[in-house]
């Protein structure tokens, strides 16, 4: 399926997701708030999104953006699905009851950005030592001990 | 150990046979040199391949012992992270005494290609661990492995486990921290420390 017919296939099931979708990327991105983010990933998981292949965020400055990946197996499509969450509290709805597969994607996310998760299960660091201070890919990230690579190379 | 310290009390006035066992002790530590595999990263391909066939690490009496319990020598290859580095010091504080650190390939010498911009690696084993060799290379051939080994083989020869009784011979073995000689020289090529710089190059 190609993203003209996945377009009108979730036009005609569910005519409310329809202006949110748009194929800037060259693939289907559906961008929606950030408190309805939830209910979307419900409803696609309706239409037959029943794999949640990546959960990650990007540092916009002003805001992060959450960015789901979820594929079909039913109507051989995949999909982004992407919000905007405040800088002063990043905090977004869990996936974990939908797509289990959220755990660990969920806690890589929350350890690299400090994006809370509500309902997550077991939120807390996956990747650095528990007793680490600050969210390292936070573009105002600083740590002391980062040596800066010199301008000669 | 307990046995040169006890000829060491009790032949006080004898040193000749105590040198003599001391010496005997200190070569035969030296020839059979097992070593625990602290393979992180790509360099424990290198480390797996210098054990095989073809380079047949075991003709040099050093033989791969995943357990900090059975081994002499502790061959850190690979990055290490901050998050790993505990556990490498736990293992190595498991190892019985005398215990050898064997730095392979750039990160574990310095941090390599992360020594830059990297809030999770640390800058070279050497930040919480005794180092006796660093082996240079990203990563290095299983011959330059081996050469530190032997290397290292040359440190347990000169360096006596009896405590205040060590050799007085040469040694052969650059320390960390000692200058960087640049010569042509061979004989005084043999000790051009391989050691960080003050800008982390290895």
């Amino acid at each position: 399926m190609n993203i003209e017919e996945l377009r009108e296939h979730l036009c005609e099931r569910y005519p409310l997701l329809c202006p949110l979708f748009s194929t800037e990327y060259g693939d289907g991105v559906l961008t929606v708030d950030f408190d309805i983010v939830h209910d979307a990933a419900a409803d696609l998981k309706t239409l037959g999104f029943d794999r949640l292949g990546m959960v990650t965020a990007v540092d916009r400055g002003e805001f992060f953006e959450m960015v789901y990946r979820l594929t079909s197996r039913e109507i051989r499509a995949g999909l982004f699905l992407k919000c905007a969450l405040p800088r002063s509290a990043p905090k977004v709805a869990s996936m974990f009851d939908l797509w289990p597969a959220a755990d660990w994607q969920e806690r890589e996310v929350f350890d690299m950005f400090g994006i809370e998760f509500e309902g997550h299960p077991d939120l807390r660091r996956i990747l650095m030592p528990d007793d680490w201070d600050g969210y390292p890919l936070r573009k105002d990230y600083k740590d002391d001990r980062v040596v800066k690579r010199p301008d000669y190379i | 150990m307990a046995l040169v310290d006890r000829l060491g009390k009790a032949l006080t006035s004898a040193p000749l046979l105590l040198t003599s066992v001391d010496a005997l002790a200190d070569w035969s530590r030296g020839q059979s040199l097992w070593a625990m595999p602290m393979g992180t990263a790509c360099c424990a391909m290198e480390l797996i391949a210098a054990s095989f066939s073809k380079f047949d690490f075991d003709r040099l009496g050093t033989f791969p012992r995943p357990d900090p319990r059975h081994t002499d020598v502790m061959i850190v290859a690979g990055t290490i992270t901050r998050k790993m580095a505990p556990a490498v010091k736990r293992l190595y504080e498991q190892m019985p005494d005398p215990k050898y650190v064997v730095a392979m390939g750039n990160c574990a010498v310095s941090g390599g290609i992360f020594f830059y911009d990297t809030y999770s690696v640390v800058r070279g084993v050497d930040e919480f661990l005794p180092v006796d060799v660093y082996i240079a290379g990203c990563p290095p051939r299983p011959e330059s492995l081996q050469d530190g080994v032997l290397r290292l083989r040359e440190l347990v020869h000169t360096r006596s486990i009896a405590e205040g009784r060590s050799y007085d011979r040469e040694l052969l073995l650059p320390r960390p921290g000692d200058e960087r000689a640049g010569t042509t020289d061979t004989a005084a090529r043999r000790s051009i420390p391989v050691v960080p710089t003050e800008d982390g190059d290895a």
